[in-house]
């Protein structure tokens, strides 16, 4: 087991029990910088770990990337699975490449990256939180119900680098049941895609101020041209309430 | 949400309650005024004196329990409907209720509708003669219960200090007695009570449940008598929570609302509950019906080994589930999932809110799913790889024996243990105002529930139990909680058909 600040682990055949293990005995014994080669679909990698630390992963990470995790950065040169930041607290993940559905559900803090296309459900149920505001970019499209009850919390999505090129931006019943946080689409996003009482708006001067600061992070991941990027239209999806079902019941016993 | 049309409303022509007032013994105090949440009493100007409005009255008993001169009498209304024994008032008055306002009914705690209750067609056996029965008072009698995965087999190896066990133990909770306070969430309830279920818990050796609005910070100390619970909103959940716990469980489905999520209002949501939940003030805490990261037993599995991995495997995890049709079929796959608790909650759970539909309609009884269970993860050869907890409608010890019985390792209990605080059932959780200070978060209210009392009161309720299963125990002429396991020789039915004895696996009573 390294001692020294650096260490690297060849993930090759490696149970992702036993992986991650390794990774908790490495960062207890002081690691700060921990590359993983060879991952091909080791799950929870950098699970509820906390603090500064910096991961690079080469290959395929699986499922729940990042789960629970609080404060560590995560590069990853390839794709990724499902569940990528669930439930995040805070940190940083860049995926040079795709990733699955569900990404960032219910995360609270942090950013995550994405340089081309993302799956089903993404951003559902992201939280904002005193401080927290947590921010999901998308190079690519993404598939349906993206944003799903958002409770705060934002989501870019630029559209560009896509494999899908017959698809829409987004799927259908984009932002359904979202009660807080806000949805950038860059371009149009088709109005029968969106979920119920919601609709496309323009973006004011605050809203470009952030899209820059985040577009930015982007472009500097991806090798980008964030002017290029900002210099067509954006729309946003907001909630149109706090309390979306508020009046919908009647009290009996 | 199409919004409802104006109408001129029905529903309070026909109020549920009536208010008396005994004039000559009301000394105009205007205690219930000030008990009183929904304003049923009031100060008349002209008069006055106290008077009263019966139709604001929800039936909570307050204001009677706490008038000084016992001057209040709350009656259900007497002015009945025309007889009619297919369209009940209830059901009339619904229908005046949802003309009015295009609402969904909503109900707070478990269904008050009649529906065979099977525990009282249960009865226990006792020893006689042979094999005599044990008094506790004198004798050792073992409650004590651990809840986890059990190995298939126990390995040993020869040591110089005689044998020692080779196989190793998962992770496993330890109960003094097989009862523990189920899950209610912070939000629904306040931290008066989180605080009481918390302290009960450590007193009596027992475990609570946060219910999926976190842990308030100031409970982390009472962390290894604590279940953390995860559901689909992920409400307060992060890594310090999943490991300040002794057992994480995850939320699939709830008794009183099978098949549906939760929406925790707006106004329920103070800054305690905010900081906690991880959520902004006043925006509804929604969770969504499903997980949607769980679509399958896989899926599933994959949020337990996160959960595993999270807490570095020092703890089990629970899964709770409705009692549903394929209950059994379901609980299986959950086992094999990797699950080391499965909690059935049953038809007759209580709630802080549900819509009155699904609550009095979807789902079944405990007691026929928890003996099917059983029977099912026995048939497989997987009963061992998880403990068994009973919930929903547990009412009093003989419940919980009966449910041992049926195979339960413990029960939770949620009505029961707000009942034994001051909670009448009138049924209004959801709209935050419980003047029992229990369901609510408003300063004012919430300080009639001390929680040193709250917690003695129901570390009270789990000895008084613990004694009477003891009791139970005994004259069955068992020493131990874990004779009774799954022995349904010790039940007998009275007046159940032949399916419903053969899914219990009982035999009727005379044989």
């Amino acid at each position: 087991m390294a001692k020294g600040k650096n260490i690297c682990i060849d993930a090759s055949g490696v149970y992702y029990k036993e992986l991650n293990e390794q990774v908790r005995r490495a960062v207890e014994a002081g690691a700060v910088s921990i590359e993983l080669t060879n991952v091909r679909g080791q799950r929870y990698i950098a699970g509820a770990l906390d603090g500064d630390l910096d991961f690079l992963v080469r290959g395929v990470p699986g499922q729940d990337l990042g789960a629970f995790m609080r404060g560590p950065t995560i590069q990853v040169l390839g794709n990724c699975q499902d569940g990528v930041g669930n439930t995040m607290d805070d940190g940083r993940i860049v995926i040079h490449g795709m990733a699955g559905d569900v990404l960032g559900y219910a995360m609270r803090g942090g950013k995550i990256l994405v340089q081309a296309d993302v799956g089903y459900r993404v951003g559902i149920h992201m939280k904002a939180y005193e401080d927290k505001n947590p921010v999901i970019v998308v190079g690519g499209k993404a598939g349906d119900f993206l944003g799903e009850y958002m409770a705060g919390g934002a989501v870019i999505l630029l559209g560009m680098n896509t494999v899908m090129f017959d698809a829409p931006i987004t799927g259908r019943s984009l932002g359904t049941g979202m009660h807080g946080g806000v949805i950038y689409i860059r371009g149009q996003v088709p109005e029968h895609q969106l979920g119920p009482g919601l609709s496309a708006q323009p973006v004011d001067q605050a809203d470009l101020i952030f899209l820059r600061e985040h577009i930015e992070d982007f472009s500097r991941e991806f090798d980008e041209d964030a002017d290029e990027i900002l210099s067509q239209d954006f729309v946003k999806i907001a909630p149109f309430s706090h309390r979306p079902y508020g009046n919908m019941y009647v009290g009996t016993n | 949400m199409e919004s409802a049309l104006q109408v001129k409303p029905l529903s309070p022509f026909f109020h549920d309650f009536i208010v008396e007032r005994d004039k000559e013994w009301c000394i105009n105090c205007e205690v219930c005024i000030r008990q009183c949440s929904y304003g049923v009493h009031f100060w008349d100007k002209a008069e006055e004196f106290v008077i009263h409005d019966s139709s604001k009255c929800v039936g909570c008993h307050r204001c009677a329990a706490m008038c000084p001169t016992k001057c209040l009498t709350i009656r259900t209304n007497p002015m009945e409907f025309r007889p009619n024994a297919y369209w009940t008032g209830a059901d009339i008055k619904n229908l005046y209720k949802q003309s009015d306002t295009g609402g969904v009914l909503l109900s707070g705690m478990g269904t008050p509708l009649q529906k065979r209750i099977y525990w009282d067609h249960l009865l226990l056996d006792a020893s006689q003669v042979t094999n005599p029965s044990i008094d506790p008072l004198r004798e050792p009698m073992e409650t004590r219960t651990f809840l986890g995965a059990k190995p298939d087999q126990l390995e040993f190896e020869e040591t110089p200090d005689g044998p020692r066990l080779k196989t190793e133990i998962k992770p496993q909770l330890t109960l003094e007695f097989p009862i523990m306070f189920g899950a209610m969430s912070f939000g629904a309830i306040n931290l008066n009570l989180h605080t009481a279920m918390a302290k009960a818990s450590a007193e009596t050796g027992v475990m609570w449940n946060t219910g999926e609005g976190g842990l308030h910070a100031s409970l982390y100390e009472y962390g290894p008598h604590t279940i953390t619970q995860v559901a689909s909103g992920r409400f307060g959940v992060h890594r310090d929570y999943l490991n300040a716990g002794a057992a994480v469980e995850i939320k699939v489905g709830q008794g009183a609302k099978p098949g549906i999520g939760g929406h925790l209002p707006g106004e329920k949501i103070d800054v305690e509950v905010s900081r906690t939940r991880m959520v902004p003030e006043g925006s509804d805490a929604i969770s969504p019906a499903p997980h949607h990261d769980i679509y399958s037993i896989e899926d599933l599995l994959q949020l337990i080994y996160a959960l595993k991995e999270a807490t570095e495997y020092r703890m089990p995890v629970s899964v709770k589930i409705a009692a549903v049709h394929n209950a059994p079929a379901i609980a299986s796959g959950v086992v094999r999932a990797g699950a080391d608790l499965v909690c059935l909650d049953g038809f007759r759970g209580g709630t802080g809110a549900a819509p009155t539909m699904i609550r009095d309609n979807v789902g079944i009884p405990l007691e026929l799913a928890l003996a099917a269970v059983d029977q099912r993860l026995r048939d497989e050869g997987i009963r061992n790889h998880a403990s068994l907890i009973a919930s929903g409608g547990i009412r009093n010890s003989a419940d919980v024996v009966k449910a041992i019985a049926l195979g339960a390792d413990a029960v939770y209990i949620g009505t029961a243990a707000l009942i034994a605080v001051g909670c009448t059932m009138c049924g209004r959780c959801y709209t935050g105002k419980c003047p029992w200070g229990i369901a609510t978060n408003q300063a004012s209210l919430k300080k009639r529930q001390n929680p040193d009392q709250a917690a003695a009161r129901m570390a009270n309720l789990v000895r008084a139990w613990g004694h009477e299963i003891q009791e139970m125990l005994g004259g069955m002429g068992l020493n131990a909680i874990e004779s009774l396991r799954g022995n349904r020789d010790k039940l007998r039915g009275v007046n159940l058909g032949q399916s419903e004895l053969d899914i219990l696996g009982v035999k009727h009573a005379g044989r």
